[in-house]
Order: C-alpha cells, then sequence, then structure tokens
C-alpha cells in the first residue's frame, strides 16, 4: 500500500513527486510513457511566465507568480539551466495601448514586479529586430527561460533519489475506493500484464487525460480538451534574433504567437491554438506551420523562416472552467487533482508541488523526511570547463573525449551518464532530451546509429528492442536480408 | 601547442586526396583530423559501384575507391589522427591557424598551422528542415543514415518504404533496400525533373519498377510510435500540394533524399564567408577562402555528383596549399569575378586570378533548371569566348567549363567573366 500514487510523470507530477519526497511517505509515480516528460511537458514555449496574464485571484495568477519566484533557488538546487530573459508584450500602432495598460494593472495585481511600458525608442535599443509597427511593450524583467526537459527530469531524479518510486510504461486503465484509498488497476505498455497499486491518496496528474481520471471516481465531471500548439525551433544561427521572449498583445484576432530564444541558443516561434477532439493528437498541419512564420511577423521582423530545424505539437491541458483544478475532489476523499494545468503550467510547477504535496501531507499527517538530499547534479556539461578541467576529465573518463553528436557537441561521456543516472535514457528520444544529442542542425541523421550503440552496450540492451520514445517506436525492424 | 605546415580537417576522400597533392608539391609536416573511426568518410558506406569511372578508369565501389586513396597517403606516410573532432578553427595574429580539436586519447589540444584545408562535408536535410507536416514517429530517417545503418551496421530501418526525394543517395537506397528485402513503394520529388543522376534513375529505379512520381511530396506523415502511412500529393508551379491529387500510401519508413547541405559552422567560426547558394566556402581559382590560409575542397565547398571530381578539386587545393605555406602567402594579384547568369547558378571557383593559374582553370557549376539544345556561353565582359552545345542539363548534374591562361592573358583590363546559358 503506497500513501500516494501520483499518476503522470510530467512536470507537474513530478514537482509534486519531489515536493512529497520531503514527507516520510511511500510515494510511487505512474505513467503510461517509457520516460518522464514525455507529454505536454515536453512540448511547449520553455518558458517561466513573470504572471501578467492571468486573472487576478486565479490559481493560475497565483502558482505562477509564485513558480516563477521560486527558480531561482530550484535552478541552484536542481541544477535545472533557466535564465531570466525578461519578457515583453508587444502593442503594434493598430492595437489599444489601454488594452497594454490594462494588461500591465493586472500584473501588478497579481504581484509581478518591475513590470513598465517601454516605448519604441527604448525597445529598439533592447530588441533591434522588433516589427516597424510596434509602438510600444510591456516589458516583465522576471520573464525568463528554461528547459522544460531538465526542470522535469530534475524534479524527477531527485524524488527518485529521496525515495520515490516511479513506474513507467504503466497505463492506469481504472481507479476504484477502496476501504483504505483506492485501487488502481494497470496495464505494463511493454509486456501486457497487469498489475494493481494499492494508495490512500491518489494525486491526479495526467494532464490532457486528468479528466478521465477524475470522472472515474467523483461525479463532478471534468471536462478537459486538448488544445494542440504547433512550433518551429530555428538553428542556433537564429538564435540571437531576439534576446527576450517576445509575446503579442492579444486582440480580437487571437493570442498571437511568441518568439522566443531557448536555453540552448535557439529561436523558438509558437505556438498555435486549436482544440482538437483526439487526445494523442500530437501532429503539426501544414496549416499551422504555415501561420507560424506569418502571425510572428508581427512582432518580430526579418525572421530566418529557412533556417526552422524541426517542428512539433504539444497538447495544453485545457480544463472548461478556465483555470487550474487543484485540489480534493470533493466527493472522493484522498483523491487530489492537479487538472487543467494549461499555460502558465511549466511556470506555476513548482507552487503546484508544494500546494499539492502540503494538501496530501495534511491529509495523511504526514511527518517530515530527515533524510531529504535536495540537491541534484544534472548532466555534466564539458563544454562549461576550462581546457585544463576537460583534460583531467578526459583523462579519468575517455569518454568526454569523444563527441557523438557533431551538431551540438555532445560526448559519449554525457550520453553514458544520461542511461546510468537515476530514471536513465532508455530511447534515442531520452537520450536527446537528457544530452541534446540529435537536437542540433542534422537532427540525428550523423548520431543516431551511434547513439543506439551505446544503448545497446550500456543499458545494455537489444538492437532490436531500441525505440525513438518507446513501446512500438522501434527503430531498425530486422538483418539484411532477413525480411 | 605542436605545428603543423598543414592541417586537413576531414579524412575523407577530399582530405585524403589534398594530402596526397600536398605531400607530392612538397609539404611534409601534414596531418589529417577525422572525427570518424577509420578514413575513407562517407564513401564507406557506399557500397554500390560507379565510383573511379574518370580517374582510375574502372567502377568501384565507394570502399575500393577510398582505398585507393587511403593507400596513397599510406605510400607518403601522411599523418591521421581518427575518432578526433575539430572543436575550432581561429586565425592567429601571425596569419597562422589555430585548430583546436579533441579525442579520447589526446584530450583537447591545440595545433598551429600555417595552412588549413576544410574538408569536412556535408550533411542531410532533415525532415525537420523540410517542415513536413505529421506525426513524429520513428521511421523516418535520412537516406544517408538508412545506407549506414543497412550498409554498414547491417540493420533494415524498415520494411514497406516510402521515399521522398530523388537525390542520389535516395535512388541507392531504393535498390538497396530492394536488395535487402524490403518494399519500396514510390519516390516522390517534389520537383518536375530527378535531383539525382540519370543513370541512377535508369539502374536503381526502372530497373526495379519502382515508380518515380516528379511533381509530388509528401503532407503528411502518420503513426504516433511507427510510421503508419504517409500521404503524397501533386504540386503546382508554386510547389504548394494541389487538392484532390492526395494518396495515401500505408509503409513504416519513410526516407528522405531532399538535398545536401555543405557543414561549414568551423569555417563560420574561423570568419570564412559563405555563399548563400551553395552553402559552402566563397573561393578564387587556389580554391581559397577569403581567409588567406584555408583552403576548401569537396562537399564542404560545394556538393558534387561524383567523388571523381572531388578528388580532382581536392588535389587542387593541396596543390596550392603547399604553394601558400612555400611561398608564406598567396600574393597580390588581379582578381576577376566570374559572374553566373541566365540559368547558371554558381561557380565554383568564384574569383578568378588570370596571372596566378595553371595553363587551364576548371570551373564547376550548376543549373536552376532542366535545359535542352542549349549552349553554355562564356562572356569576356561582353566577347563571347566560348560556346559549348549541350544537348540537356540538369540541376542533378554539376557542369564544368575549361578557362585557359591564354585566353584570359589577351585581356589585360578584363572585368569580369559571365557563365550563361544560351538557345544553341
Amino acid at each position: 500500500m503506497y500513501d500516494v500514487a501520483i499518476i503522470g510523470a510530467g512536470v507537474t507530477g513530478s514537482a509534486i513527486a519531489r515536493e512529497l519526497s520531503k514527507y516520510h511517505a511511500r510515494i510511487c509515480v505512474i505513467d503510461r510513457e517509457e520516460d518522464v516528460c514525455c507529454g505536454t511537458s515536453k512540448a511547449n514555449s520553455a518558458i517561466i511566465h513573470a504572471g501578467f496574464d492571468a486573472e487576478p485571484g486565479s490559481l493560475k495568477a497565483k502558482l505562477n507568480v509564485r513558480g516563477n519566484a521560486m527558480m531561482d533557488a530550484l535552478a541552484g538546487e536542481l541544477d535545472i539551466p533557466f535564465t531570466r530573459t525578461g519578457s515583453l508584450v508587444v502593442c503594434t500602432a493598430s492595437q489599444n495601448r489601454a488594452d497594454l495598460e490594462a494588461l500591465m494593472e493586472k500584473g501588478r495585481k497579481n504581484g509581478v514586479p518591475d513590470l513598465r511600458i517601454l516605448e519604441r525608442d527604448e525597445l529598439l535599443t533592447l530588441e533591434p529586430n522588433i516589427s516597424d509597427d510596434v509602438v510600444c511593450a510591456l516589458f516583465a524583467p522576471t520573464g525568463g527561460i528554461v528547459c522544460p526537459f531538465h526542470m522535469t527530469m530534475a524534479f524527477a531524479e531527485n524524488a527518485c533519489t529521496n525515495g520515490v518510486s516511479f513506474f513507467l510504461n504503466t497505463k492506469v486503465d481504472h481507479i476504484e475506493k477502496s476501504e483504505d484509498g483506492y485501487r488502481i488497476d494497470t496495464t505494463h505498455t511493454d509486456s501486457g500484464k497487469t498489475e494493481t497499486f494499492a494508495a490512500k491518496v491518489i494525486v491526479n496528474a495526467a494532464g490532457v487525460y486528468a479528466d478521465v481520471l477524475n470522472n472515474m471516481v467523483s461525479a463532478h465531471k471534468l471536462h478537459i480538451t486538448a488544445r494542440k500548439g504547433e512550433y518551429c525551433l530555428l538553428d542556433k544561427d537564429a538564435g540571437t534574433h531576439v534576446s527576450h521572449t517576445i509575446f503579442q498583445l492579444p486582440s480580437k484576432m487571437g493570442k498571437g504567437v511568441l518568439v522566443t530564444p531557448t536555453i540552448h541558443g535557439n529561436l523558438l516561434i509558437g505556438p498555435t491554438a486549436v482544440d482538437v477532439e483526439n487526445k494523442d493528437a500530437v501532429n503539426t498541419t501544414q496549416a499551422g506551420l504555415d501561420s507560424l512564420g506569418r502571425t510572428a511577423s508581427l512582432s518580430v521582423k526579418n525572421i530566418p523562416m529557412r533556417q526552422v530545424i524541426t517542428s512539433f505539437a504539444g497538447l495544453r491541458a485545457h480544463e472548461e472552467g478556465g483555470d487550474f483544478v487543484i485540489g480534493e475532489a470533493a466527493d472522493a476523499p484522498g483523491f487530489i487533482n492537479a487538472a487543467g494545468i494549461e499555460s502558465p503550467g511549466l511556470s506555476s510547477a513548482p507552487a503546484i508541488g508544494e500546494m499539492v504535496a502540503q494538501l496530501a501531507a495534511e491529509f495523511l499527517g504526514l511527518s517530515a523526511n530527515p533524510d531529504f538530499i535536495p540537491h541534484r547534479k544534472g548532466i555534466l556539461r564539458p563544454e562549461t570547463l576550462s581546457m585544463e578541467e576537460r583534460n583531467r576529465l578526459i583523462a579519468e573518463h575517455p569518454e568526454y573525449g569523444n563527441i557523438i553528436c557533431r551538431c551540438e557537441m555532445i560526448t559519449e561521456g554525457e550520453i553514458m551518464d544520461a542511461i546510468h543516472r537515476p530514471l536513465g535514457a532508455r530511447s534515442l528520444d531520452g537520450v536527446k532530451r537528457r544530452t541534446r544529442a540529435g537536437m542540433g542542425r542534422c537532427q540525428s541523421g550523423f548520431c543516431s546509429p551511434r547513439t543506439m550503440e551505446i544503448l545497446e552496450r550500456e543499458v545494455p540492451m537489444q538492437m532490436f528492442d531500441i525505440t525513438k520514445n518507446g513501446v512500438g517506436s522501434n527503430l531498425v525492424v530486422g538483418l539484411n536480408k532477413e525480411l | 601547442m605542436k605545428n603543423y605546415d598543414l592541417v586537413i580537417v576531414g579524412g575523407g576522400p577530399a582530405g585524403l586526396a589534398a594530402a596526397v597533392s600536398a605531400r607530392d608539391n612538397g609539404i611534409e609536416s601534414i596531418l589529417i583530423l577525422e572525427r570518424d573511426k577509420e578514413l575513407g568518410g562517407i564513401l564507406n558506406q557506399c557500397i554500390h559501384n560507379g565510383f573511379g569511372l574518370h580517374t582510375f578508369k574502372e567502377e568501384l565501389t565507394g570502399p575500393e575507391y577510398a582505398a585507393r586513396f587511403i593507400d596513397q597517403a599510406a605510400e607518403r606516410n601522411i599523418s591521421y589522427k581518427l575518432n578526433t573532432m575539430v572543436m575550432d578553427i581561429a586565425v592567429m595574429d601571425s596569419g597562422e591557424k589555430k585548430v583546436t580539436a579533441m579525442n579520447r586519447e589526446d584530450g583537447m589540444f591545440e595545433l598551429c598551422a600555417k595552412a588549413v584545408i576544410l574538408a569536412m562535408g556535408c550533411r542531410e536535410r532533415s525532415r525537420g528542415a523540410l517542415n513536413i507536416p505529421g506525426y513524429r514517429p520513428a521511421g523516418i530517417y535520412s537516406a544517408g543514415t538508412a545506407q549506414r545503418l543497412v550498409n554498414m551496421e547491417g540493420y533494415m530501418p524498415g520494411r514497406e518504404v516510402v521515399i521522398l526525394g530523388s537525390g542520389d543517395i535516395g535512388l541507392i537506397m531504393a535498390r538497396r533496400m530492394t536488395l535487402e528485402g524490403a518494399t519500396v513503394k514510390v519516390v516522390a520529388e517534389l520537383m518536375p525533373y530527378s535531383g539525382g543522376l540519370k543513370r541512377n534513375i535508369v539502374q536503381c529505379l526502372d530497373d526495379f519498377n519502382i515508380p518515380l512520381k516528379l511533381s509530388h511530396t509528401v503532407i503528411d506523415i502518420e503513426g504516433k510510435d511507427r510510421v503508419e502511412a504517409v500521404t503524397i500529393a501533386e504540386v503546382g508551379a508554386d510547389r504548394k500540394p494541389v487538392p484532390g491529387t492526395e494518396e495515401r500510401y500505408t509503409c513504416d519508413t519513410l526516407l528522405l533524399s531532399c538535398g545536401l547541405i555543405p557543414e561549414n559552422e568551423l569555417s563560420k567560426n574561423a570568419g570564412v564567408s559563405i555563399s548563400p547558394v551553395t552553402s559552402g566556402p566563397v573561393v578564387n581559382d587556389s580554391l581559397e577562402t577569403d581567409v588567406p590560409g584555408i583552403f576548401a575542397c569537396g562537399n564542404v565547398l560545394h556538393v558534387h555528383d561524383l567523388v571523381d571530381y572531388v578528388s580532382q578539386e581536392a588535389a587542387v587545393a593541396g596543390k596550392n596549399a603547399a604553394l601558400y605555406i612555400q611561398n608564406g602567402s598567396s600574393g597580390d594579384a588581379r582578381t576577376v569575378e566570374i559572374v553566373p547568369e541566365g540559368g547558371v547558378r554558381y561557380t565554383v571557383p568564384k574569383f578568378i586570378r588570370p596571372e596566378r593559374i595553371d595553363d587551364t582553370v576548371t570551373v564547376r557549376f550548376r543549373v536552376g533548371d532542366v535545359y535542352k539544345n542549349c549552349a553554355v556561353c562564356v562572356y569576356l565582359d561582353d566577347e563571347l569566348l566560348q560556346k559549348k552545345k549541350r544537348p540537356v542539363m540538369a540541376p542533378g548534374e554539376m557542369e564544368q567549363i575549361i578557362l585557359t591562361k591564354e585566353k584570359l592573358g589577351a585581356h589585360p583590363d578584363l572585368g569580369r567573366i559571365i557563365i550563361r546559358i544560351e538557345e544553341a
């Protein structure tokens, strides 16, 4: 019997797991995917919002501002790549300046620090590529950019180090109230075997599927719509085209798209916003991709769209109430929802973790875990070392002298670290999200066979069992002439 | 910091031929830096034949062709380091180049070189760069990646294959996948003409009854885990899909052969100017970039279709790097620009120094469209120098013309050389 079973190993579930591991309790995390960070958490804008956007008084507003404020300490403790670049909401000549001022007012009510409006002249010194139509912008210096993969993994790895059990490739089929908690029936997606978990408390952090889980145990039905957002990622050559996250002032024409540098030095444009029926529809569309460059040009000019290196789509879990749904379901004691976590979900995750962990701890009367280890070290990036330090490292571990991904200059040592650390990578995408091997301009054309060899040797696993991203996504299907 | 006269970045066909040529022109101190575990570059995965017809007057496989040059380098005791990645090339105040590289044994190290030859080759355009909409499942490979898996590792990437792009590697892989037991359903090509050599269309598609659909592209990829189907559609003159022409192919693999991009990140960091047309360095007749003492050859300079031409070009780079090292500079000389016009997309070299060239200089280029019954015309300013009739020219085949020192020398006031496609 677990004290808490968290369903969903995205950034929300992982942040909750990490916070809960500060308490003395038996905790598990269950996810249907082969790795943590496989849903909405891996395909979003990769930014930490300042918090001016949400309605004052809403959970979104409260948790965004709190989550943002927690990021500096967390980034230090958990070695999360994070930079406060600042964000800008730009207003064009045809838009209403009063709307921008109202946004600033809302931000101030939410407690966002240091907001101010910049006029075009000052704006141009910050962002020379701002569109010619832009007249002013709301500047939020606390906005930032983050690696969403490492943020999620940092929480999850640290939770794992502190004793939380992770059950991946484990799909929840059914949840039922039992005498002393809940019974969770699952199927292992790799073996097809079923397994039943028992837990006193369930935390529902299942992203776009959180409504399905809630509705299994509660008469207070949730309705979550998957709202697709498509993105284009541009080469690092274009990474300095802007230096802040640039939003467009929402108008009758829609919310617009953002243009932002990423923490790794690329340029990211997106997202679109289209509600879709299928909760797994992470496909991009011609119409969506075509619209991105066009819409982005309203705020930023001369974006080199020829430098796109990849595009992707993520699904936001939009609950029809419009706010995060966090707390115990009224008619299901011990069933705690962390549902409807759409934007600003990544920014709010640290604060959601705190809030939900507190709810669960109070419900169970948990005591503090005296052995809690707050620190987690990320994967060593040799590029951050001096040549002397690097050569000492290579002398001791020659694999750090062997470049596998030539675009991102990722060494064999980093890939081996990604495989051997807590919740280590077992797939090509798992390695990619942890190390960036395959995330560069050739998009794994050169390094994928070499990364596969390292997975084969280090896990170890059969070549035929190596997947791109879990069950069914095998990369090779047989030996030559065997088909 | 160890000193070399010449450091060559890349031990593929270009780097090897450049090294051999530099040695034969008197340079003793040469080091080749190769990132892979053996010399020969991408030729090692090109196990089909058809290489070397021009150079050796016989049909070799890729590894055999590479072996000839590896042997030549070995006979000359040319030094090389394998599994070694060049991280940076910088020009020092002295004009010498600092090459930073890394491998398991030596760690990260710096070399000082009087001259550098860039021979890093190219990479394939990825699905992301093509911006093909749809899912992102396993089973989407660039043709070269699939070629490595099949030819070097012995693994089949899939059973039922659709290929987008009719570049040479895609055509070769259509045949290879078929021979290894897979079914290749169709090759779709965005352009109204193939991007590959005519002989490859005949030998790799026609001989195996694999349909080639020109003016078609992939508009959707299905399958969340592994590719399940792709949809292709005809494109109009604007290269946009024509509604109503969609055809869905069930398959588990999509191979991409949609163009090669010279890999010039190192060159850019070294300050070398890059042509927006070729994505390779802008060079003069010595194949020297605008950074004195840095030369380029092979697919890092512009994408070739025949390795024989790579070897020839690399020999020119090697020889001129040797001269640069011996003379301490390239010297000043009158420079004339070659201007590509009327269908000629670019030329390599871009600049000619009439007083400094050998008796002849080979100018290579590609055309931007299919031309029939046409002629390649060379003008020295307004004066027609030569007109060479061609029954057909296509973007997939590299063209060349030869300029002579004698003819150029007769025009001391030459302003520019124009190369243009005209009606025959």
